[in-house]
């Protein structure tokens, strides 16, 4: 039979090979000009687990650990895994949390996504998690993951060590836009917020590891991907040694109870720092774990600023311990001779004001005298002595050069010391002084400055410096806190912490004022503050201040030959400086070169701490703890 | 059966057809063992996992081959009108049994065995059809004909909608091809080509713009054939075909409301509506991460992860193409299209008009399938559950291709005696 439709065969041939070539076409956009495929493929199916590394951990100079980790649980969910019938009351009684929290992040879980883990509950407690992974079966869908938290055993240095936590998204693009990759942080990790954590943050942070794994659409881990190949283990963050004494830290901290001040110890001959005290204080610990978001408003807000670290933050008029300075500046200068006598007559009289001196006391009859008596208007003169020279044109050009000298001793200037927000303080320059005075100002004008007073302003830690000079006749190295830093096993040293800057005075005028700040304690301002069998040299100073009570300040070292330690105390209104700043500072070294306060100073030390300036809380009135028990009996 | 007629037989098969057919199942079940690979069972036989079993439906399928060659090619054309009244009844038998699937009620559970009366529905349609065609003493432009040959397909195809399985419906629609070779009209092909084009078009565009094109297309032709006889007829057929595209794209959307969420999804996905487009964006970057080569065998990251639904079944495509790229995929693709023109080629030398028409009636089934699943996977048409011939797994769907395949191979092998 003759088949009449025979050319309809066309149609299948046309049906099937039309729709071939378009699949071809097709794949080929696909396959081999869309290149964003594999990559998704790769995004879905390959997920990097990170391995957090522990960060470095700091020692003390007798390698005592001051700060280490401590395991933290984190417990996660995938919302999809979370079966309906869940005993959401038990979870919640396990890890400590209400059920309002539970239903509010189960929420934000599933709305951010049903099938990958989401942060339920950070840092639990190892209690917590214990009790969580005995039910972990109950609780499909969580899991709990480690992470490390800081931990302080001494409860000592907070605003020294600082604290960290978890960058946030500004500082990674701040940190994004100053180079691809640069610092390579991601969110939730752990980055140094100030203190030492902020400053050796590139020693402390260590490497992140990554595990390379299959997953599957339900987030679930096939397997290792590539056989482990693009694994890594993370990498310990560098330990420190800090110079800190953590002895001398406590005690510090502690003669500074409720008062508002600062203690700063240097070791003169190598710029270590012993001891860095701010007051008031608190313990590191209540800034990690799940405390820190109780506790870090309520220091924020506190009316006594406990965050601020008034050792290197603080500027005081340095006081009568600038005398030291004044006497050996001008020596230098030629404005005096070590012999230089003045009669004291009680004020020195400056016009119609006058500059009054603190007691009745014989004349002095040398810069020693001066010292010991500290005697107001002995200094004035001298200062006086040392920008006024007979020619009045050269004024200006003298204070310049008492000026510089004065910023040699490292005032007015940042010293460099090895954590950030240091304070410059303030010494005025004759700019400073045109401006203000309109071009006409005689010594008369600023002659405060020789004692202390005035526009001047330094820190404790400009202050304990500038004695470790004195100290160690003519030099000091820049103060640090982290004297090593363990690399590869071996300790290293940071260069710029070795290097002498030298103060060229002649050492003879260093043996004249040390002379007299040996017997400041001998029989002078401080004599109450002597201490048996050590030659303690040193000077109060007793800020005024407008707003109320002198602040008591007292620097000093010993011994008198070959120091060990320079200490620096301000309290703030605390009074004369012989009378909580000098016992201080004697109790400080006392500690540091015997290794213990002998018990017949221990009444002096327990006097100094029970003398209580302000009333520094942090917790709240205490709440009757055992409420929630209390109301389970009364239901029985 | 003395060895000369059994050696005669085998040197009558045609070789080539059952050699590609057999490396295309083959090539089915190496990545099934990969798409579906569960490194606690490691061993491609084992029979809890869906390579086991799909090697025991080969074998099962290559014995009922062997059977189908050894025995006479009169028992497709005697006992066509038995086999479709059989698998008539299994279809309704699903109402009362059916096992729900995915959405579609089409098992049967047997305990061993699940079968799917839809995969032996569509041999037997193409089995009754051929009867039927090639029984006939005019051909199929003769209306009462045609509808009997209509109705024929309908029939099924309303069991099977019935059950939610739009693959299989379309399978049976695809006989219209077959009904057009043999003598139905050419217009209504074309009418059902331009009904898809207006269906597409209307669910993209909104009405009002489609029946100003077809305004402007009827008044184009109409000027084009200015100078026919026809013109009033052609003038006609105008004004009606836009009244018709009027009606029918207003219409449209009712419909579409009237399919399952998941269809209207899965057509919104196409037309870049949104929806849940989950299995077409994973299908497509499955394919697409294979880049020229491929990952390689048991590589493919997206069906491992179970990121691919019905990545050994329906999407079975996406791993060739993930594992084997694109020279894969090509050479996948260019297997199936050398079986369906090889099959053409056949029919056309077959004697037997029965044998003829079944060598068409295969042709349509296979390249609804081809056409159907591999677009579905490249995101050119909306998914439809629809396996892919000898590659998918399942056992209803090889049995019956395989059955189908063969049946013709054996009566092709017939072609010279009569």
């Amino acid at each position: 039979m003759q088949d009449i439709f025979l050319e309809r065969i066309r149609m299948f041939h046309g049906v099937i090979i039309t729709f071939t070539i378009f699949f071809i076409i097709r794949l080929a956009f696909i396959q081999l000009i869309d290149d964003k495929n594999l990559e998704k493929s790769r995004n879905n199916a390959i997920k990097e687990l990170i391995e957090y590394p522990s960060r470095g951990e700091i020692f003390d100079r007798k390698f005592r650990l001051m700060v280490h980790n401590q395991n933290l649980y984190e417990i996660l969910v995938t919302p999809l895994e979370v079966e309906k019938g869940i005993d959401s009351a038990m979870l919640c009684s396990d890890l400590g949390i209400d059920f309002a929290y539970y239903t509010e992040i189960m929420r934000k879980a599933r709305k951010t996504s049903v099938y990958k883990p989401y942060v339920f509950l950070k840092q639990v407690s190892a209690e917590n998690h214990h009790r969580f992974q005995e039910h972990i079966f109950k609780y499909k869908g969580f899991y709990g993951q480690t992470r490390s938290i800081r931990a302080y055993p001494y409860s000592t240095g907070a605003l020294l060590f600082g604290d960290i936590s978890e960058i946030d998204s500004s500082q990674i693009k701040a940190f994004a836009a100053e180079g691809v990759n640069k610092y390579d942080y991601q969110s939730g990790d752990y980055i140094g917020k100030n203190g030492i954590e902020l400053s050796y943050e590139k020693y402390l942070r260590g490497e992140r590891g990554q595990t390379v794994v299959i997953v599957d659409a339900f987030n679930r881990i096939k397997g290792s991907y590539s056989n482990g190949e693009y694994d890594r283990k993370p990498k310990s963050g560098n330990d420190l040694i800090a110079s800190i004494d953590v002895d001398l830290q406590n005690l510090g901290e502690e003669l500074l109870t409720q008062k508002i001040g600062a203690i700063v110890a240097i070791e003169p001959s190598t710029g270590e720092v012993l001891a860095m005290c701010s007051s008031p204080t608190f313990d590191p610990n209540l800034l990690t774990g799940r405390s820190r978001n109780k506790y870090y408003p309520k220091l924020l807000l506190n009316k006594y600023k406990p965050l601020y670290n008034r050792a290197i933050q603080g500027t005081y008029p340095p006081g009568s311990t600038f005398k030291a300075i004044t006497g050996l500046v001008s020596l230098q200068m030629g404005a005096i001779g070590p012999n230089f006598g003045y009669s004291c007559p009680g004020y020195y009289s400056i016009g119609r004001k006058s500059v009054k001196c603190s007691h009745r006391h014989p004349s002095c009859r040398n810069i020693e005298e001066g010292l010991t008596q500290s005697c107001n208007p002995y200094f004035c003169q001298v200062f006086r002595n040392a920008i006024e020279v007979p020619n009045s044109k050269r004024m200006q050009l003298d204070y310049d050069r008492w000026f510089r000298n004065i910023r040699r001793f490292g005032y007015g200037i940042k010293l460099g010391v090895d954590i950030k927000n240091e304070k410059r303080g303030n010494v005025p320059d004759t700019t400073y002084y045109n401006k203000v005075y309109n071009s006409s100002w005689r010594p008369t004008t600023v002659i405060s400055l020789g004692i202390g007073q005035g526009e001047i302003l330094a820190t404790p830690l400009q202050m304990a410096n500038s004695y470790c000079i004195i100290a160690n006749r003519g030099y000091f190295i820049t103060p640090h806190i982290i004297k090593r830093i363990s690399m590869n096993g071996s300790l290293v040293v940071n260069k710029e912490y070795m290097r002498k800057i030298t103060v060229p005075i002649a050492p003879t005028y260093y043996n004249h004022v040390i002379d007299g700040l040996e017997s400041v304690v001998l029989r002078g301002t401080a004599r109450s503050s002597a201490i048996d069998g050590i030659a303690l040299c040193g000077k109060t100073g007793t800020a005024q201040n407008p707003h109320g009570e002198d602040h008591s300040l007292f620097v000093g070292f010993a011994p008198k030959d070959n120091p060990k330690i320079v200490v620096a105390c301000i309290v703030e209104n605390g009074g004369g400086g012989g009378g909580l700043a000098a016992p201080i500072v004697s109790l400080m070294v006392e500690k540091y070169l015997k290794g213990e306060i002998p018990s017949n100073r221990q009444g002096l030390k327990d006097r100094i701490k029970n003398r209580h300036i302000i009333n520094f809380q942090l917790e709240d009135e205490p709440k009757p703890i055992n409420e929630h028990k209390d109301s389970l009996v009364r239901r029985q | 059966m003395n060895t000369r007629t059994v050696s005669s037989v085998v040197n009558r098969l045609d070789w080539t057809l059952i050699t590609s057919y057999i490396l295309l199942m083959l090539i089915g079940w190496i990545t099934i063992y990969s798409a579906a690979y569960n490194p606690e069972k490691p061993n491609i036989f084992d029979f809890s996992m869906t390579y086991g079993k799909q090697f025991v439906w080969m074998i099962v399928s290559l014995f009922l081959a062997f059977i189908i060659i050894n025995a006479s090619s009169k028992i497709f054309s005697v006992f066509a009108y038995f086999y479709f009244f059989l698998t008539i009844l299994m279809l309704i038998l699903v109402f009362f049994f059916a096992k729900e699937v995915n959405g579609a009620k089409a098992w049967i559970d047997l305990g061993f065995f699940r079968l799917q009366p839809s995969e032996f529905a569509k041999l037997s349609t193409a089995l009754v059809l051929s009867q039927f065609i090639s029984e006939l003493d005019s051909n199929l432009s003769n209306p009462k004909n045609l509808l009997l040959g209509i109705g024929i397909c309908i029939l099924p195809m309303g069991l099977v909608l019935a059950q939610h399985d739009m693959g299989s419906a379309l399978v049976f629609l695809s006989f219209f091809f077959l009904l057009n070779r043999f003598g139905m009209s050419n217009y209504i092909i074309f009418a059902g080509f331009f009904l898809i084009i207006i269906s597409i078009l209307s669910l993209v565009l909104p009405p009002f713009v489609l029946i100003g094109m077809m305004f402007l297309l009827v008044l184009i032709f109409v000027f084009l054939n200015r100078n026919n006889r026809d013109i009033n007829q052609i003038f006609t057929v105008g004004v009606i075909a836009i009244l018709f595209v009027g009606v029918y794209s207003y219409s449209i959307d009712f419909v579409v409301k009237k399919l399952d969420r998941h269809q209207q999804d899965r057509i919104n996905v196409l037309l870049g509506k949104g929806g849940n487009d989950w299995n077409v964006r994973q299908s497509k970057i499955a394919i697409g991460a294979g880049q020229i080569y491929g990952k390689g065998f048991k590589k493919g990251t997206q069906s491992k992860g179970n990121f691919l639904p019905a990545k050994d079944t329906d999407f079975i495509f996406c791993t060739i193409g993930e594992e084997w790229g694109f020279i894969g995929s090509v050479l996948v693709i260019g297997l199936m299209v050398f079986i369906m023109l090889r099959i053409l080629y056949l029919a056309e030398k077959q004697k037997s008009k029965f044998a003829k028409v079944y060598g068409y009636a295969i042709v349509c089934i296979l390249m609804i399938h081809y056409l159907i699943n591999i677009g579905m996977t490249l995101g050119l048409v909306p998914v439809i559950g629809i396996p892919l011939p000898a590659l998918s797994y399942g056992g209803s769907s090889l049995i019956s291709f395989t059955v189908m395949i063969f049946a013709f191979i054996r009566m092709d092998s017939e072609k010279w005696i009569y």
